[in-house]
């Protein structure tokens, strides 16, 4: 083989330009973490199964270790540490730490990512839309209730706003 | 976990592709969603030279309801045909959307890439051999379109020519005295069902069924048709006897295997509940019952 085939992907993550050029093999996940140095993407069963991955593209959750990079050329992508403004924290940040929601960490970037784009298309999710919203992001550590009982915090709180 | 490099080609036009396909030759392969390519090339189970990306050729993702018929094209993303209200009046094929996976691969798999896959655990497969449903294809040489039923012919296997892909999917809809339901039984959300069954039944006067179609999922190389289960309710009165009588022959019809979803003893016995739910909902929604159906998992 003459040389590896490389190609541009350029997208805007957290509203910022950003480009590479990377081989076409290349995980959207491995694109954030390795090449544009975003780290708060967490890999976690890289099987399409556990949600660790999560981003929004284009408005959509997907899991980043299931798109090539170069399928998200020209798109827009949201990960978790585009949530917070100035330094504060977003609403779903912030309800997930009130509530104990983190657990260990591992499956809240995904988890957030989740629960922003949940509220973002329903504002007033019944408890069997959330657990639908988040059945595709897994907690291996602890359990989910007081990943639910931050959902839940985070849509009133929001919709106070 | 990486796959075997390739060559990433994308094309912007139907056209192209099928072109793109001629040139890059049989170890090529057309990259829709990706949502079962992309984890079959990190398993190095797929290790295709060269892929033809065509989720960015415009206008192929439509969602139409025309003349009776509903048009869908094949970039529709799962999620787009879960919040269509004109996919909605179908509702099997909302039981099907809705429950496919989970949020994240709804919004990116897409219904052409699922039935193009032939994937005998796919559920738009079974779904849709309830309907009168047509594939159309397009190639080199132009389109074609396909009745469902000789669409695929195998496990992972279609009719489709190398230079060919899906463009759209037609459903004509069912009569107004009609009703269907999609029941699959999965461990968890992101897995395939261990099994499913989908009927779509047309009722005459009180309870007696005019026509009915029962296919089971999971259960077989392709999705299956359930004749004889179909038979046990055709033209007649539909009781707890006859609905019974259904459920039992498709637990005859069923062909599982076990694997590491259930036994094949497991997966029969299944079917059989899941056939006997399916025309239960079938029945309440042809005399115009709201009722909800779909996946079923742990923890829903």
């Amino acid at each position: 083989m003459s040389g590896v085939e490389k190609i541009l992907v350029r997208v805007r993550v957290n509203g910022e330009a950003r480009e590479a050029e990377v081989e076409p093999r290349t995980l959207l996940v491995d694109f954030l973490r390795e090449n544009l140095n975003l780290t708060g993407t967490h890999i976690g069963c890289d099987t399409t199964y556990c949600g660790a991955c999560t981003v929004l593209l284009n408005d959509r959750t997907v899991k980043s270790c299931t798109l090539f990079a170069p399928m998200a050329d020209g798109g827009e992508i949201t990960t978790v540490e585009g949530l917070s403004t100035d330094g504060r924290l977003h609403p779903v940040q912030h309800a997930f730490a009130e509530c104990h929601g983190l657990q260990c960490g591992y499956c809240t970037p995904g988890l957030l990512l989740s629960t922003v784009h949940l509220l973002s298309k329903n504002a007033k999710p019944t408890e069997k839309q959330i657990r639908k919203a988040i059945a595709g992001n897994t907690c291996r550590c602890t359990g989910y209730q007081n990943v639910l009982k931050s959902i839940r915090m985070a849509a009133s709180e929001m919709e106070k706003r | 976990m990486y796959p075997h490099p390739f060559s990433y080609h994308r094309a912007k036009s139907l056209a192209e592709t099928s072109k793109m396909l001629q040139q890059l030759g049989e170890e090529a392969r057309v990259l829709a969603g990706g949502q079962s390519l992309i984890p079959l090339m990190k398993m190095r189970m797929a290790r295709p030279a060269a892929l033809v990306d065509i989720n960015f050729i415009a206008g192929l993702n439509g969602i139409q309801s025309h003349n009776g018929e509903l048009r869908l094209g094949a970039l529709a993303r799962h999620t787009d045909l879960e919040m269509s209200e004109a996919v909605a009046a179908i509702p099997i094929l909302h039981d099907c959307a809705a429950g496919i996976a989970d949020v994240q691969v709804r919004n990116q798999g897409t219904i052409g890439g699922s039935l193009a896959e032939g994937d005998p655990s796919g559920d738009w497969g079974a779904t849709l051999l309830t309907l009168e449903t047509s594939v159309t294809c397009a190639g080199p040489n132009g389109e074609r379109s396909i009745k469902l039923e000789d669409f695929i012919t195998d496990a992972y296997t279609t009719v489709l020519g190398h230079e060919e892909l899906v463009r759209e999917i037609s459903v004509k809809k069912p009569p107004r005295n009609s009703g269907g339901a999609y029941v699959a039984f999965k461990r968890s959300a992101p897995v395939y069902a261990s099994a499913s069954a989908a009927v779509q039944l047309t009722v005459e006067g009180k309870d007696i069924c005019k026509d009915i179609r029962v296919v089971l999922g999971c259960v077989g190389l392709t999705a299956i048709r359930a004749k004889r289960a179909e038979d046990e309710l055709r033209g007649k009165k539909i009781d707890g006897k006859a609905i019974q009588r259904a459920a039992e022959a498709a637990r005859e019809t069923a062909e599982p295997q076990s694997d590491m979803r259930g036994s094949a003893d497991y997966k029969r016995a299944l079917v059989a509940a899941l056939v006997k739910r399916a025309i239960g909902i079938a029945v309440r929604r042809a005399r115009g019952e709201r009722v909800e159906a779909g996946h079923e998992y742990v923890g829903r």
